[in-house]
């Protein structure tokens, strides 16, 4: 008895050895902040002063605060458009791809070749690509006689812009997508084909369903990602010197929270951003989770 | 009919390669192109010239933060790698009392948006006097990374447990046991590991923004942002300045790509399929 705890003890002493840099850096990078940023979040803080205590103002501060409602409803617009954009065509290239048996591995380089692209570079790329006067994409347009937007400075063309830009690096979901393709059974297909089932029944009855999980797993991830937008739109539309645009469409919640945090240096109220946001996040998640559980189907009943 | 719908397909992924794939070959080729003409669209350069390139180097210490770069990449991917493996190897092979709780709340860490981390923890660097240095680009990832920790552990409770087991009986110790027998057998989650940070690492812009001041400690693309700034947005436009350093900034990520494209490919493809 007194030897098998020892030994347990053991164990338990090795595997936390093993596991201390992850509690350590847990306990300074991530739970201190937190408890940081709640406090923070109560404060006036600009660095160089010692924070002071004011309470519920920031909150207050937020709802009043017009930049706030503008932010929120820009992320909500982009996210809006670009997750669902982002699902269906990432689900139609993986879906081509699966059909084209032959040569698969080259094409989903090429697709996913676009994701190696850093993302400043491709903020500057939109910048070219969707140029309003010289711009490949309405030199493009202009084959077919449509004259193209200025998606660039028009206020209400940026967002668009950034959802097509967005939709160059759908590579990962692609192969993400791809490899939940391989794992459908082909023996449902084939009796559904005996049943003489067309391509769009069998792909809707059969192949939607069966790869669910992976299609909710990156409705989460996808919405999260988008709600955090940064570094496209900032590259583009933001920084010093840069006063020909329209800002004001691309302001993002994460870029508004940048701007108050380290541009103007108000800590506390970016904090109360933060969690305003961190709140929001939680809140869609939970949503969808609850909405779309019972369109997943997991295999072997729920998990 | 089986037919046509096979000639479709080509077709459209056809025409697809060439949507992912032109806007690359336009910006190369741009940056071969004399100011005046950067915005045609020809895709060989009426005039082919090397200007573009020898002028980013005189205006841009590119080989500096090229440098800068891959020392914070290096030093980013490799620790967290073994950080990571260790941690994970701790949670997949040892059992011990409060094991699942603490799985579960390095799970829920994943979950915590990085904004709410962000303030605090740069007052930790700043406290420490580390603003403006390198440092803090990579220095946290000497504590291992959730995703990573997740990752590696659910390849480590893939393997036999045997191997383990007949190893301890001979007497190997616990350091020796994961170095020795658990890290080789784990190489291709190790690889998609490294990948994955040194890509994350190269292409932020977010951390540079933050914590880098001077531009001799720039990345590149904190760089290639100042570029931006100062040839696109500030005063007299040189866009040809700033596509030849976006075609500089993309090609050691290219060739990365290349290189570990398998591990790439499955690395990515199993993180997803875990629901």
């Amino acid at each position: 008895m007194s030897f098998r705890r020892t030994m347990r003890w053991k164990d338990t002493r090795a595997a936390l050895l093993f596991i201390s840099p992850w509690i350590i850096g847990f306990l300074i990078f991530t739970a201190w902040p937190v408890i940081n940023s709640a406090y923070l979040s109560l404060t006036d803080y600009d660095v160089i002063n010692d924070p002071s205590f004011v309470g519920l103002d920031n909150y207050r501060a937020l709802f009043e605060d017009p930049k706030v409602g503008l932010a929120l409803r820009n992320t909500a617009l982009f996210t809006v458009m670009s997750v669902p954009a982002h699902l269906v065509v990432s689900l139609a290239l993986a879906l081509l791809l699966n059909s084209a048996t032959k040569a698969t591995g080259f094409f989903r380089t090429v697709f996913f070749l676009p994701k190696m692209t850093p993302p400043v570079a491709i903020g500057i790329l939109l910048l070219m690509l969707f140029n309003g006067q010289s711009g490949l994409i309405n030199g493009f347009l202009g084959l077919f006689g449509i004259d193209g937007p200025a998606w660039t400075t028009d206020p209400d063309w940026v967002k668009p812009g950034l959802v097509l830009m967005s939709l160059w690096t759908v590579g990962s979901s692609v192969v993400i997508l791809l490899a939940a393709l391989r794992g459908v059974p082909q023996e449902l297909y084939d009796s559904a084909l005996v049943d003489g089932a067309g391509w769009w029944r069998r792909t809707l009855r059969i192949t939607v369903p069966m790869i669910s999980p992976t299609l909710f797993f990156l409705f989460i991830v996808d919405t999260i990602a988008a709600l955090q937008s940064f570094t496209e739109a900032y590259t583009a539309f933001f920084g010093s010197g840069n006063t020909t645009y329209s800002n004001d469409a691309a302001l993002f919640y994460a870029i508004y929270l940048f701007q108050q945090a380290f541009e103007f240096l108000h800590m506390g109220y970016a904090s109360a951003l933060a969690w305003l946001l961190f709140i929001v996040i939680m809140a869609i998640t939970g949503v969808q989770i609850l909405v779309t559980r019972r369109y997943v189907h997991y295999e072997g009943g729920k998990p | 009919m089986k037919r046509a719908g096979r000639i479709l397909t080509w077709a459209a992924l056809g025409v697809l390669t060439v949507a992912f794939i032109y806007p690359f070959v336009w910006l190369l080729s741009a940056s071969f192109k004399p100011r005046g003409e950067v915005f045609d669209h020809r895709l060989i350069p009426e005039t082919f010239i090397l200007d573009n390139y020898v002028k980013v180097w005189q205006e841009a210490p590119l080989a500096l933060w090229m440098v800068n770069t891959l020392l914070v990449t290096v030093l980013a991917a490799v620790t967290v790698t073994i950080t990571s493996a260790m941690v994970a190897w701790g949670f997949a092979y040892f059992r011990f009392p409060g094991r699942g709780a603490l799985f579960g709340l390095l799970l829920a860490t994943m979950m915590l948006p990085g904004v709410v981390t962000m303030i605090p923890v740069f007052l930790i660097w700043n406290s420490l006097g580390m603003v403006g240095t390198l440092t803090p680009l990579w220095a946290q990832n000497l504590f291992g990374s959730a995703f990573y920790i997740f990752l590696l552990r659910q390849f480590f409770m893939g393997l036999p447990r045997e191997p383990f087991e007949a190893a301890k009986l001979d007497g190997a110790n616990n350091w020796k046991i994961f170095t020795r027998i658990a890290l080789p057998l784990c190489r291709p989650a190790v690889v998609v590991t490294l990948l994955f940070e040194f890509q994350a690492a190269w292409t932020d812009l977010m951390r540079p923004l933050i914590y880098l001041r001077d531009s001799s400690t720039f990345t590149v693309p904190r760089g290639l942002k100042a570029l931006l700034d100062q040839f696109g947005f500030g005063g007299e436009w040189h866009w040809e300045i700033v596509m030849t350093a976006s075609v500089i900034t993309t090609i050691p990520m290219i060739i990365l790509f290349f290189l570990g494209q398998k591990h790439f490919l499955r690395g990515i493809a199993t993180t997803g399929s875990k629901g």
